[in-house]
């Protein structure tokens, strides 16, 4: 009980929190890797010499070089621009599908948890949700929507969300049983500031850490859509479409494929990391060692 | 019926019924209560577990979880305007407005009965700011002048102290000084010292004297624990099985039980004088034999008859009325001459 209070505590344990967070190896690097990533999707457009979608068929396909570090494609653009170009929507869809799915998520989870009467209707729609293969019910909202970046975020949203509803619902059941909420109660506090400042604000280390996973399985996601040509149109760059074109031109030309490839995996792997370290950290099971 | 209040009575429980009503059975948790409280007086609801007294306070406060339901009797409450109203008529909106102002709770458990996410200050000046306009600052304020009413010493700067900073005994003080921010009438206190040891029970106890007489609050008093009961109560409800079995002036009812579970219950009292023979060795305590029955699969007649060493055939035959006594001194016992 004293290390789950320890855990949560604001304020005095902030600056000690984040030192134990700085102290594992993993959730440096994973930090170091995305703010890499993060300037040089803000950065890199501005300081490359190429515009993302400048065709130059004179300098089409052409391997790594000091005027083209990571290559050029297949219609002679700069791979290391549009890279860049495109991390900036995958980026911003990874952030906003964690917003959108959030929203719902936690609304839903809240819902459930606190009102019994809506546990059942809503526990089976999360698990109804769950029992489809994500990239599937991706696939056919995204269908039904139409294909674009604001559908595909949203489509996304919908597909997480249930992940976030069921931590939240799970929690909500165990903290509205406690103590401290049923005095809050007896002293005259209406149910939503209940709700929200005894619930949820129990409630934000583990939202915290799924949401990292959200954002790193959403990049992911994104990325496999915009592949499978059911995503964001071919014309705009995000990191699945690159390797959606350079496909063809694997034999010749891997390059293409190959670093847009590589920035996903850096990035869902550095989140990963991150959200593990943060897991460890605010799970009091796991919180022994801090 | 409603104007028979007296002045000076608060609150005035009447043949109160809550039960739980389940598909397959009804559990009466609270079968037939009756007790009137007058202004700035203490009354003791004594009983074990499952005797129905937490059931009997959380009627009052109007928040029975679902399924428990109030199916009977009267809780007339004196308001500060002076109307009476029926608690158990009102409205969750007129309880809600109750809660925190008028009528406040005190709870069992005082290590997880404050949110650790934040300071003690700022629970308490919520509490003020949710029933009275005024700013966070001078909530903040008032905050630690209620903190230093309750004796927490360095009370400006503890504040802004979090809960996991303060022991079991400063956060009763901390869940009292919640309770009386916006100086209620009446206040249960749900077992406000069973989780205490024995000095910081007694401290808490002198403490809740100490703001009665001051703030001239009525208490109802929860508790298992008769040496509590003898502390503080100046009137004693014995429960069994949802039942009232003995009710009289605390005096009273200690130097004179008229119902064998209150006679057991004292019994089982532990007391170093009287429980040791004349040469000094230990003699056993009587415990009641049994367990309290199950509220859903009571035994006819009277509840106590088959715990009890009084007991006779016709005692199950049917369940004894309250029987006056004495001066006050109620006994729902068929038998209550031979005590």
């Amino acid at each position: 009980m004293a290390a789950t209070m320890t855990a949560a505590m604001p304020a005095s344990g902030r600056s000690q929190f984040l030192r134990s967070l700085l102290r594992r190896k993993p959730v440096v690097i994973g930090l170091a890797v995305l703010l890499l990533i993060l300037l040089l999707a803000l950065f890199g457009p501005m300081l490359s010499p190429y515009a993302a979608s400048k065709l130059s068929l004179a300098s089409r396909l052409k391997p790594p070089s000091p005027e083209h570090w990571l290559g050029t494609d297949d219609f002679g653009r700069d791979v290391l621009t549009r890279l860049a170009v495109a991390g900036r929507l995958s980026l911003l869809v990874g952030f906003s599908v964690v917003v959108v799915s959030c929203v719902i998520g936690v609304t839903l989870g809240l819902l459930a948890g606190f009102f019994r009467r809506l546990d059942t209707p809503v526990a089976r729609l999360i698990d109804a949700m769950m029992a489809f293969p994500d990239i599937l019910l991706a696939i056919a909202l995204v269908a039904a929507l139409g294909p674009s970046v604001v559908n595909v975020i949203a489509a996304l949203g919908i597909v997480y969300a249930p992940r976030l509803a069921r931590i939240v619902r799970a929690s909500t059941l165990v903290i509205r049983e406690l103590p401290y909420v049923e005095a809050a109660r007896a002293l005259g506090v209406s149910t939503p500031r209940i709700m929200v400042r005894h619930v949820l604000r129990n409630l934000l280390s583990p939202i915290l850490v799924q949401s990292t996973f959200i954002f790193a399985s959403a990049m992911l996601a994104e990325a496999g859509l915009s592949f499978l040509g059911v995503g964001v149109s071919p014309s705009v760059p995000t990191w699945g479409t690159m390797i959606a074109q350079g496909r063809q031109y694997l034999d010749q030309a891997s390059w293409i494929m190959f670093f847009p490839g590589l920035a996903i995996v850096c990035a869902v792997l550095s989140l990963q990391l991150v959200g593990d370290g943060l897991r460890d950290l605010l799970d009091p099971r796991l919180s022994k060692d801090i | 019926m409603r104007d028979a209040l007296a002045p000076d009575t608060l609150l005035s429980v009447r043949n109160l019924q809550t039960h739980f009503v389940s598909r397959s059975e009804v559990a009466k948790s609270v079968d037939g209560v009756t007790f009137d409280l007058k202004r700035g007086e203490t009354v003791a609801v004594v009983g074990e577990s499952g005797s129905g007294k937490s059931v009997t306070s959380l009627s009052i406060m109007g928040l029975l979880a679902h399924p428990g339901r109030i199916v009977g009797g009267e809780i007339l409450y004196r308001n500060r305007q002076g109307t009476v109203r029926d608690l158990a008529q009102a409205s969750a909106k007129e309880m809600k407005r109750l809660r925190g102002t008028e009528i406040a709770m005190i709870f069992q458990e005082p290590m997880t009965s404050l949110n650790p996410l934040f300071t003690v200050g700022d629970q308490i000046a919520e509490m003020i700011t949710l029933h009275e306009k005024i700013s966070y600052r001078a909530a903040l304020d008032r905050a630690a002048e209620m903190l230093e009413l309750v004796e927490i010493p360095a009370a400006r700067r503890r504040v802004n102290d979090y809960p996991h900073h303060m022991s079991g005994g400063m956060r009763q003080r901390v869940m009292i000084a919640l309770a009386l921010a916006n100086k209620p009438s009446l206040l249960i206190a749900d077992e406000p010292t069973t989780a205490l040891d024995v000095t910081i029970q007694a401290q808490i106890l002198d403490l809740l004297r100490r703001l009665q007489s001051e703030m001239g609050m009525s208490i109802l008093f929860i508790t298992h624990n008769l040496g509590v009961v003898a502390e503080i109560a100046r009137e004693v409800v014995v429960m069994y099985a949802g039942r009232v079995v003995e009710q009289a002036p605390v005096v009273d009812l200690f130097a004179r039980p008229k119902h064998p579970y209150t006679e057991g219950l004292l019994a089982c009292t532990p007391n170093a004088a009287r429980d040791v023979d004349p040469n000094g060795v230990r003699l056993p305590l009587r415990p009641i034999p049994g367990s309290v029955p199950p509220i859903t699969a009571l035994p006819p007649g009277c509840t106590y008859a088959p715990r009890c060493t009084y007991a006779v055939p016709g005692c199950t035959g049917a369940v004894p009325p309250l029987f006056s006594v004495g001066a006050s001194h109620l006994s729902r016992c068929f038998r209550h001459e031979l005590l």
